[in-house]
């Protein structure tokens, strides 16, 4: 077989992605009757939801009576400095408590309160305890579950270990994608009626991260590609607490959990400097506040040896050290030789999460592209300019089954787009822009431009960001878009298991997700949650009721600010109310 | 630090053969093996065919041998090696390329086990389920495993006599007692365990529960609590009397299977 020529498969729903919200939404499709393939670039079950730990955010109020969907949504439109889109904000907090304990019927196994009920845990800036858990492993129990219900659906297939590359439309709707096996570099057609995208984040641009290899942005870039707008790509979460030593471990998550079991933050001399940042919510304030206080400690000479904090937790007895957080101290203990029951973690802050994304309809999940659909962090909207912890995997579960609901409900009503025609032109182009760098043994090495890309990113968008900084990172990024097009797979022509020619494939997202980052945080002249601007270091109120969109034209990336309708009225009481603090005397 | 060097052997090669190839790596404190392998890929071998995702020990991916031992790399300081070291792919499973290895058949078997059902009572109930934390904690122990297929690597039954078709092996007895032991769960698999998942080919050598990562006493709490409730049923001498006495009851079970 030549390498250009493919196999042609036909679906209903498209789901690209196997992580929470691709597979909750593969589940939702299937039992709506569709027939649903869910690709994914690992293997089933390695998703980057598996790295989810402190918990699952629902209001069921087991260990809060008070609690209810209007503090979380209160809660979340606050965290997000009230940029998110308010209608998902609303399903969101109204529908978690109901998608979490379906996740029980279907297998889910969680910590449980004294009276048997699911145990919730305090986390940042949720003002009650929220957080349906598993110890420190939600996102592996979560995943575990859907993945079992999936295989077992009828109607759901699963392609493990295989790369999207081009989504195809006919008649403006989209009808199939591109794709290759990373094992053999065979290439597949996919047909289908309707694209669920829920293909994760895009934090492998930068150096430091607590994502995988695969976090390389690819939905928003197939998005992009396809015509499809992109929200709030400005606003990047820089996680407060990563591991900083040793230097092979740097980025990886270390669980805001720490901090919910009572873990307090030290600078080197000791000082809990959060007093001097949020002496109100102190280490459990939001993650932008808390990863900018890090920050200025560092910048203000009182970081640890390795340029973080102190994260201590040995107050507590080890034997609940253990029980709580069995992941984390495994983790230490193994990787850097630290007893956390006895010894404080050096912690500094990593890139964890996009909130931005995909621009969606709150309801539906849909783009603004005809039949693609868009889940998880690959979408945009709920969280605004900050994400709390904890409303990830609710919003994998909530905003993943209504994308495979409205993926299936498509399919019905437009039962010709699987077969209308695809330009073949178009399919013959993507294929052979794919198999170019096989063809360049002389060029340059992926690995080595995906560093420069990682580098770019991290000196000239960091935690707090300026203009030439933008400007300048930006004109780089540029540059690298035009080497990339030269780039080689490091040396090899086979397309067999070859991850150099993978590598130079997944250039070209980390590209469009670092222009677009660095486009709209230019034009975000303001400091918001996650975007902190030291040329602009206040919040501008007039800019509340604005987001960010980029969207591709053919003279390249065009940004625009998009005014956002108002949040109505008896929404807005939510948001302004003012909520009973937690005291753990109040609980039932 | 001082940067030393490691003589790094990593297998190169497919399904046709192959043979270990030496990399020099220069070594950084805190170094562990996926990090020198990834840097060999970044720098020496483009093509070189490695599983990864997380590197916390989490997503159980990059299962290799080193130094003969199945380990996670992620998980694996290369201090407690000298100056060289091994790494090869799990040979329980066919090799695709270099430390990629073919573990669809894992995934086959996962299909083949009927999954978590509750009582139709339960189900319909719409009250939330109340369970007790010591009740599920037993439970919890299966359900921490990481899917790194580690204990298939090393269990002989699959490893040294390839008897895939008769055994599901050990991963799968942890999934199965996660079922058997879930507190809401009513479904019996006995007759799955003695036939097709062929519990009986377990010897208890515990080589699995030695090198699980996530430390789950495999054999003592999973398979030797599946083997007595199985023996319970099939082999208990008095059932058996009473059968062969022509009473019939209590009857084997045939739920599942």
């Amino acid at each position: 077989m030549s390498k250009t020529a493919y196999e042609t498969v036909e679906t209903d729903v498209l789901v690209l992605g196997a992580g929470g919200a691709g597979l909750r939404g593969a589940i939702a499709a299937a039992e709506s009757g569709a027939r649903v393939l869910v690709v994914c670039k690992s293997l089933l079950g390695k998703a980057h939801t598996v790295m989810a730990e402190g918990g699952v955010a629902a209001a069921m109020h087991n260990v809060a009576y008070q609690d209810s969907w209007e503090v979380h949504f209160a809660d979340t439109m606050k965290g997000g400095k009230l940029i998110n889109d308010w209608r998902m904000a609303e399903l969101h907090a109204k529908e978690s408590p109901e998608r979490v304990l379906e996740l029980e019927r279907w297998g889910a196994v969680f910590d449980r309160t004294w009276q048997g009920r699911i145990h919730q845990r305090p986390f940042g800036a949720h003002t009650y305890p929220r957080l349906a858990h598993i110890g420190d492993r939600t996102g592996l129990e979560l995943i575990r579950t859907l993945q079992d219900r999936a295989v077992h659906a009828n109607g759901v297939d699963v392609h493990m270990e295989v790369t999207v590359f081009k989504l195809l439309k006919a008649g403006g709707r989209i009808a199939g994608a591109l794709a290759y096996r990373r094992s053999d570099g065979s290439l597949i057609l996919y047909r289908c009626a309707a694209l669920l995208l829920a293909s994760g984040g895009a934090g492998k641009m930068y150096r430091v991260t607590s994502n995988s290899w695969e976090s390389t942005g690819d939905g928003t870039a197939l998005a992009y590609d396809a015509g499809a707008e992109l929200r709030d790509m400005e606003m990047v979460q820089f996680h407060p607490t990563g591991m900083v030593w040793p230097a092979g471990v740097r980025g990886i998550l270390v669980t805001e959990g720490v901090r919910g079991e009572g873990g307090v933050l030290r600078n080197k001399e000791g000082e809990r400097f959060m007093e001097r940042y949020d002496q109100e919510r102190m280490e459990l304030s939001s993650r932008d506040v808390v990863a900018r206080a890090i920050n200025s400690e560092v910048i203000a000479g009182r970081g640890t040896p390795h340029g973080g904090a102190y994260l201590d937790i040995t107050h507590r007895k080890p034997e609940f050290i253990k029980s709580k957080l069995p992941s984390m101290y495994e983790q230490f203990l193994k990787l850097a030789n630290v007893d956390i029951t006895r010894q404080p973690m050096e912690v500094a802050p990593t890139i964890h999460y996009a909130m931005g994304g995909v621009l969606v309809e709150a309801e539906t999940g849909a783009s603004t592209v005809p039949g693609l659909y868009a889940a998880g962090e690959v979408a945009s909207g709920l969280h605004g300019a900050n994400r709390l912890g904890g409303n990830s995997l609710s919003d994998l579960l909530v905003f993943g089954k209504r994308a495979g609901d409205a993926a299936a409900a498509t399919v019905r009503t437009s039962s010709g787009a699987s077969k209308a025609r695809i330009d073949p032109a178009v399919i013959e182009r993507a294929i052979a822009e794919l198999m170019a760098p096989l063809d360049r043994p002389a060029g340059e090495s992926p690995y080595k431009l995906q560093a420069e890309i990682q580098d770019v990113m991290s000196a000239h968008a960091p935690i707090v960001r300026d203009a030439p900084g933008l400007e300048a990172g930006l004109e780089k990024i540029l540059e690298l878009g035009r080497r990339s097009t030269t780039c080689g797979t490091g040396g090899s022509s086979s397309t067999a298991f070859n991850p150099g020619w993978h590598t130079a494939q997944d250039l070209h997202s980390m590209l469009v997700n670092a222009e677009a980052l660095l486009r709209s945080a230019l034009e975000r002249k303001e400091s918001r949650g996650a975007h902190a601007r030291s040329d602009y270091p206040k919040t501008d109120e007039g800019l509340t009721s604005i987001n960010i969109v980029v969207r591709k034209l053919s003279a390249g990336m065009q940004v625009n600010s998009q005014q956002r309708p108002p949040m109505p009225d008896h929404l807005a009481e939510v948001v302004h109310h003012s909520y009973a603090r937690y005291t753990p005397e109040a609980t039932e | 630090m001082d940067v030393a060097n490691l003589d790094l052997q990593i297998w190169r090669g497919d399904g046709k053969g192959g043979d270990f190839a030496s990399y020099r790596v220069p070594v950084r404190e805190g170094m562990v093996v996926l990090d020198a392998v990834l840097w060999v890929q970044a720098n020496m071998a483009a093509d070189l065919a490695v599983r990864w995702n997380c590197k916390a020990a989490k997503c159980g991916s990059c299962s290799a041998e080193i130094d003969g031992f199945p380990r996670l790399m992620c998980k694996t300081p290369i201090a407690d090696y000298g100056s060289e070291v091994r790494v090869g792919p799990m040979k329980a499973f066919p090799v695709i390329k270099d430390l990629v290895t073919d573990v669809s058949w894992n995934y086959e078997v996962n299909k083949q086990i009927p999954p978590f059902t509750p009582s139709e009572k339960e189900i319909n109930s719409s009250e939330p389920w109340r369970m007790q934390q010591k009740d599920v904690e037993r439970v919890m122990e299966f359900r921490k495993c990481i899917e790194c297929f580690l204990c298939q690597d090393v269990c002989h039954v699959l490893r040294a006599h390839d008897l895939k078709s008769a055994f599901y092996g050990p991963r799968f007895m942890v999934r199965i007692a996660s079922l058997e032991m879930h507190p809401k769960d009513v479904l019996d698999r006995r007759p799955l365990l003695k036939g097709k998942a062929g519990a009986g080919y377990c010897n208890v050598t515990k080589c699995c529960t030695e090198v699980c990562p996530e430390h789950i006493k495999i054999t003592d709490n999973a398979i030797i609590p599946l083997k007595e409730r199985m023996d319970d049923v099939y082999f208990n001498p008095v059932r058996t009397i009473v059968r062969r006495l022509g009473g019939g009851v209590p009857k084997t079970p045939t739920s599942a299977e």
